[in-house]
């Protein structure tokens, strides 16, 4: 579903060039679940955002669903964004003044839906994630982990094809979190390629494909399994001599 | 997207920031308010002095006598004009055919008095055309009698303020006034009038013309009025009146106007004058816009992560630039639509301490001042707007 193949991505901070990424090869299977690790600075983020089509590479391809991303231009990106693509991200990213339900409906907007079938639709996916109860409430009227599986209905209320899920849990409390994984997980299992950004190897054993980036390098492919493994790995070398 | 979901969209941002967008519609409104009121005052004196001159009758033709052209002579030689008598008046309404009607006009000034009350007043010698050549309407009794013009006749018609003056609380009519030596019957009293053209008409007396030239001893005419059947014959009767009076005086020594073209001269005048009044107003307007641009740029950078956010999801550069340059229009047009109502307000407050003053706003200003206030927000929302549609999305989810 996804090859990526030769992928650089270099940013000028100052006087300096930072290569967040540099020549990263790699392919991703539709219904896979893959968790992206490694330290602050290890490009992970960038990866994220050029698989969201967020960000172009400096150099290398990206195909998605056999189309080349770097080819489309900016109103084909935001269609490829609008219906293939769902993001889910640490700081949540609700509208404030906008109810859980208008949030959800949100894509739906953009994509020209009428106001029946859109409500519709977002109760549904509310109802997914157990919040029909409190379709009326604004963000602030409701916990993290509520407002996560908010962002979690809207971002599939188009019903993508690739799920992007930047640190989902990196804000919440236990609880919270294992529900929201629980979530991401079943949506896993209806054929939803999944992609999570984490530094948690706890979260990241739940993969079942581990990609471990260092200095915007692959430094390992484990399983979920062997997450533990892998850390210990990274860290052995980064203290190391 | 649809467009009830962008207006939708777009006023619940606003309403989010009540004091600020209040702000920038209060700045819109005063604009508008100030095109309302100042077009309002500009064409109310417009249709005052047009007023002025229209009340005083259509298709006319003033004849005075003297020319207003210096010519450069020596004073003493031929300066002095011949008299404009009662007969070349006659002369002028009988000879020339596109002529409908005349008046003549004396005036002088002499004391009005009835037993002990005297009173100093304008005195006007004229005929009975003159009560519809001038559109004079009577309070009570009647207007002088329709009589050959060099008869006289002791009546006199007299206005209001003078009536009460000399008759307090009772009716002049049938009653007799001393004009310097002449006894005269009061026949009518002019309904109030107020001052036309400087003459006070509520304090005036109304003689026959033949009268009132024995009375003041005058040999000359000061006005004589002409009314023209159309508009369209105005300019060949000027012609016409101004050769026979040259003919019977042997030379041109008169001045013959045309209402018409003093009126159109002023209209114009006072109109541009209104025209330029609403653009000094309309410079306000354009200080809101760029209250509104400013309002707008902050709101931009403020909500830089929701414009990520909206990228993420898939908005398009040209919805994300619908929806914040239909936010700057909503403001404008709302503040719009408040000046609006401020400006009648200012124009209501403005008429009723002047009452005489019709000040109204013209269509086109209102329509103007409308279109202007949209057209400040749709052109300053639009580097704002698309300061948002360039946003990196990257950049902008991290709030950066």
């Amino acid at each position: 579903m996804i090859r990526l193949s030769g992928i650089s991505r270099t940013y000028q901070v100052g006087d300096e060039l930072v290569h967040a990424l540099a020549d990263v090869t790699e392919e991703i299977d539709a219904g896979e679940h893959l968790a992206i690790m490694g330290p602050s600075g290890s490009g992970k983020s960038t990866l994220l955002h050029i698989l969201g089509c967020l960000d172009r590479p400096d150099a290398g391809t990206y195909e998605l669903l056999g189309r080349e991303v770097g080819k489309l231009d900016e109103t084909e990106l935001s269609l490829v964004r609008r219906h293939t693509i769902g993001f889910v991200f640490q700081f949540f990213h609700l509208v404030p003044r906008l109810t859980a339900l208008e949030n959800v409906e949100l894509p739906m907007v953009f994509a020209g839906l009428e106001r029946s079938e859109r409500h519709e639709r977002a109760m549904g996916r509310l109802q997914a994630v157990g919040l029909e109860l409190r379709a009326d409430h604004r963000p602030d009227q409701l916990s993290g982990g509520e407002r996560q599986r908010v962002a979690l209905a809207r971002a599939t209320v188009l019903e993508p094809k690739l799920l992007l899920a930047d640190e989902p849990t990196g804000n919440l409390d236990a609880a919270s979190g294992r529900q929201v994984l629980a979530l991401l997980r079943e949506l896993n299992a209806t054929g939803l390629t999944l992609v999570v950004v984490t530094h948690d190897p706890a979260v990241a054993r739940r993969a079942r494909r581990v990609l471990v980036l260092r200095d915007g390098l692959v430094f390992q492919r484990v399983d979920g399994a062997h997450v533990h493994e892998a850390v210990e790995a990274l860290s052995r070398d980064e203290n190391g001599p | 997207m649809r467009a009830t979901d962008v207006f939708g969209f777009a006023s619940r941002a606003l309403r989010g920031h009540r004091v600020r967008t209040g702000m920038s519609l209060l700045g819109v409104s005063i604009g508008v308010a100030a095109v309302i009121a100042l077009t309002a005052l500009g064409e109310g004196a417009r249709l005052y002095v047009v007023g002025q001159f229209a009340s005083i009758g259509t298709n006319l033709l003033i004849v005075l006598p003297g020319k207003t052209e210096t010519t450069g002579g020596m004073p003493g030689f031929g300066g002095v004009p011949n008299d404009l008598t009662l007969a070349d008046a006659e002369a002028v309404v009988q000879a020339i055919p596109e002529i409908e009607k005349g008046s003549p006009i004396a005036v002088g000034t002499e004391t009005v008095a009835h037993g002990e009350r005297r009173r100093q007043v304008a005195i006007i010698g004229t005929t009975h055309e003159m009560l519809e050549l001038r559109h004079l309407s009577l309070a009570q009794g009647r207007f002088l009698p329709p009589l050959e013009w060099d008869r006289g006749s002791p009546v006199a018609v007299i206005g209001t303020t003078l009536s009460s003056e000399l008759f307090p609380g009772e009716s002049p009519l049938g009653r007799i006034v001393r004009i310097g030596e002449w006894r005269m019957r009061v026949v009518g009293v002019l309904a109030p009038r107020g001052e036309q053209l400087g003459v006070d008409m509520d304090d005036v007396a109304i003689v026959p013309v033949a009268t009132a030239m024995k009375m003041l001893n005058r040999r000359s005419l000061f006005r004589v009025l002409l009314q023209v059947r159309g508009h369209a014959e105005l300019d060949l009767a000027r012609d016409k009146v101004t050769r026979l009076l040259s003919e019977r005086h042997g030379e041109e020594d008169i001045t013959c106007i045309a209402q018409d073209a003093v009126l159109t001269a002023l209209d114009s005048i006072l109109g541009a004058l209104t025209m330029a009044l609403g653009g000094i107003a309309a410079i306000s307007l354009a200080v809101a816009g760029v209250g509104i641009m400013n309002v707008m740029l902050v709101s931009v950078s403020e909500r830089t992560r929701e414009v990520g956010l909206l990228k993420a999801l898939g908005a398009g550069r040209g919805q994300i630039l619908a929806l914040f340059l239909t936010e700057a229009v909503l403001i404008s047009s709302a503040g719009g639509l408040l000046g609006l109502a401020f400006g009648w307000g200012a124009v209501a407050a403005l008429v009723a301490m002047f009452p005489a003053l019709p000040a109204t706003p013209p269509t086109w200003a209102v329509g103007a001042a409308l279109a202007l206030s949209v057209a400040v927000g749709a052109g300053f929302g639009v580097l704002p707007a698309r300061r948002a549609t360039r946003l990196d999305p990257v950049a902008a989810l991290a709030g950066r």
